[in-house]
């Protein structure tokens, strides 16, 4: 009997243990990679990033001003097309789409494209855009970043929307609104900070992602603030400066790297810290 | 228009209705097009990806999946070499990633102080939303010359004689090639896994798991026993969801794979998945049979994720009691 109680006591103590160290592997990871980005990020960091252009091969120092500027420009454009996309079709799942069977199944498939590859939505934004438009082009990277932010914009606001007591629905109901005007008066005015955290997740999401930049904005080495034509981003900068031998150019990807994931990570934390109640997940 | 009369108020409400009406229609269709939307990328990277891969579909038929060859001079290509880096890949960095995210999601329900839950919760959820190409640098300058000097040489000692298994782990320790990939990848993964097995752990009621502390079980035979069986399709989502998230990953795979065209026995030989061909190769891609089986190559991987993602949501969506999560 006795033996058999301190048997499972150990065996309770190992899972435990195993349990923190898990926990404490990812921990160590979290703090590892931050611990690199700033250290590294860091001694890159200097005035000259943001004020000159990404440097030619060979030559001396350069910035990151054109990359910069590119990637604020596609992102600001992506989410200009994403946000009205995603919070409307979020209003349709959470106002009318209750019961319907198209919305279920819009649902699971938002759901999906949610985890898709972003290099497959760089491949579908290429076919589609990029040949029929006759080149790469700052407008094909937002239009690929808008398609990966769409999903998140409409699980948050419809989530968020549903969270809204049916009573304020049927309180404005009652006072004869049209349903135009309870969803966009009512009931979005009421979960008007979470659609927002919504919205700055889904660029928090696209800020760093590379893979659909590469086939449609291309990169540009030159200060351009021209849609139409290839753009110069971060995150495609990053990757070819990392995978270069030039000193001064990885020492760039490193900067630039900080600044990516610091703006990431500070919309992450921001957001949980500010809207801390109406976090669920 | 209408003269003052008794029925003029009714006749202004039932026209007030009737506007109400139609704007509310016309509401509810446009916000319909709109979700619309969603769908008609999903078809639409469908159709596109199989038109633009037609020409490597007609050339080199099923046989596509299986044939390991990939040269751009010869115009023959056969998506062997990456399908079978990403699929081993996955597989690894799941085998690595899944039994760290029930350790964590079993510390944050079950153990964890209550005041730390929810700042190591958000730790966790940070890792999620580091950048894929921050873990590729990452996995390039640090990662990947640790491992080759620190960890790769030991295991190859331990391991490297065994029958049947020593294979894995011969060749140079460079540092890249699919081990290191793996790694990389599960510690990527381990947030979404993590977050959704704690999500579905927290769906086990109470009164379930207090009357097995009540007859004196212990922490680990309470999950083992009752939160585990309980949940057990909502886990298999969560890992459902990490493998799909694993299958399409491309910048941090890319900058660790090593990013050579062939399959190798050895864990410790560079290999390539699909997404990191197509992110090496699409940008210089000559027109013809190497774009259109690039495009192949990119329509398996989405037919793939969208199967695995597919199992995925349905698993989770049954297993939390409603649609999504």
């Amino acid at each position: 009997m006795m033996k058999l109680y301190t048997r499972r006591i150990w065996i309770n103590r190992i899972g435990i243990t195993l349990s923190m160290a898990a926990m404490s592997l990812g921990l160590i990871a979290l703090l590892w990679i931050l611990w690199t980005l700033f250290s590294k990020g860091f001694a890159a960091l200097n005035w000259d990033m943001f004020t000159q252009d990404t440097p030619a091969p060979g030559s001396e120092g350069g910035g990151l001003r054109n990359a910069i500027v590119g990637s604020g420009l596609i992102l600001l454009f992506s989410m200009l097309i994403s946000t009205p996309i995603g919070i409307l079709a979020g209003i349709y799942l959470a106002e009318f789409g209750r019961v319907s069977k198209f919305a279920s199944f819009t649902r699971f498939m938002t759901d999906i494209m949610l985890s898709a590859p972003s290099i497959v939505i760089g491949l579908f934004v290429y076919a589609l855009f990029v040949t029929t438009t006759g080149g790469f082009s700052g407008w094909a990277g937002s239009l690929s970043l808008a398609l990966i932010a769409i999903p998140v914009v409409v699980r948050t606001t419809e989530n968020m929307l549903k969270l809204v007591p049916t009573s304020l629905r049927e309180a404005a109901f009652a006072v004869g609104a049209p349903r135009w005007q309870v969803s966009l008066k009512v009931t979005l005015r009421a979960v008007k900070s979470g659609v927002v955290t919504g919205v700055l997740l889904a660029m928090a999401r696209i800020t760093g992602e590379t893979a659909p930049l590469l086939f449609t904005a291309l990169n540009n080495q030159f200060f351009s603030t021209n849609m139409d034509k290839p753009m110069g981003n971060l995150p495609v900068v990053i990757y070819q400066f990392a995978l270069s031998p030039y000193d001064n150019w990885v020492n760039l990807a490193w900067g630039g790297a900080l600044l990516i994931a610091f703006l990431v990570l500070a919309v992450n934390i921001g957001v949980r810290v500010v809207f801390r109640n109406k976090d669920k997940r | 228009m209408s003269e003052p009369s008794a029925t003029a108020g009714i006749d202004l409400h039932a026209k007030q209705v009737r506007k109400f009406r139609l704007q509310d229609r016309f509401f509810h269709h446009s916000t319909q097009i709109f979700a619309f939307v969603v769908l008609a990328a999903l078809v639409g990277i469908l159709v596109s990806l199989t038109i633009e891969a037609w020409p490597s579909l007609k050339a080199f038929g099923p046989a596509f999946l299986w044939t390991n060859i990939w040269s751009v001079p010869d115009d023959k290509f056969g998506a062997l070499a990456a399908i079978y880096g990403t699929v081993t890949t996955s597989v690894l960095a799941l085998l690595i990633a899944v039994p760290v995210s029930f350790g964590i999601a079993l510390f944050l329900t079950e153990t964890c102080p209550l005041w730390l839950r929810r700042p190591l919760g958000t730790a966790i959820e940070l890792l999620a939303g580091i950048p894929s190409i921050v873990y590729g640098i990452w996995g390039l300058f640090v990662f990947a010359p640790l491992f080759a000097d620190h960890i790769q040489p030991p295991l190859q000692a331990l391991l490297g004689d065994v029958p049947i298994i020593g294979g894995w782990f011969s060749g140079p320790p460079i540092g890249v090639g699919i081990l290191t990939a793996s790694i990389v990848l599960a510690l990527m993964v381990i947030p979404f896994i993590a977050s959704v097995m704690r999500d579905v752990f927290e769906t086990v009621p109470h009164v379930l798991k207090e009357s097995a502390y009540g007859i004196g079980c212990t922490n680990w035979e309470v999950v083992r026993n009752v939160v585990l069986p309980y949940t057990r399709v909502g886990v298999i989502g969560g890992i459902m969801l990490g493998l799909g998230r694993a299958l399409g990953e491309t910048m941090a795979v890319t900058f660790v794979i090593g990013n050579a065209n062939r399959i190798n026995g050895s864990l410790f030989a560079p290999g390539t998945s699909i997404a990191s061909t197509l992110a090496n190769e699409f940008g210089e891609a000559t027109p013809g049979l190497h774009i259109a089986s690039l495009f192949a190559l990119g329509l398996v991987l989405f037919i793939i994720t969208f199967i695995v993602l597919a199992i995925s949501r349905w698993l989770i969506s049954r297993s939390m009691g409603s649609e999504g999560l």
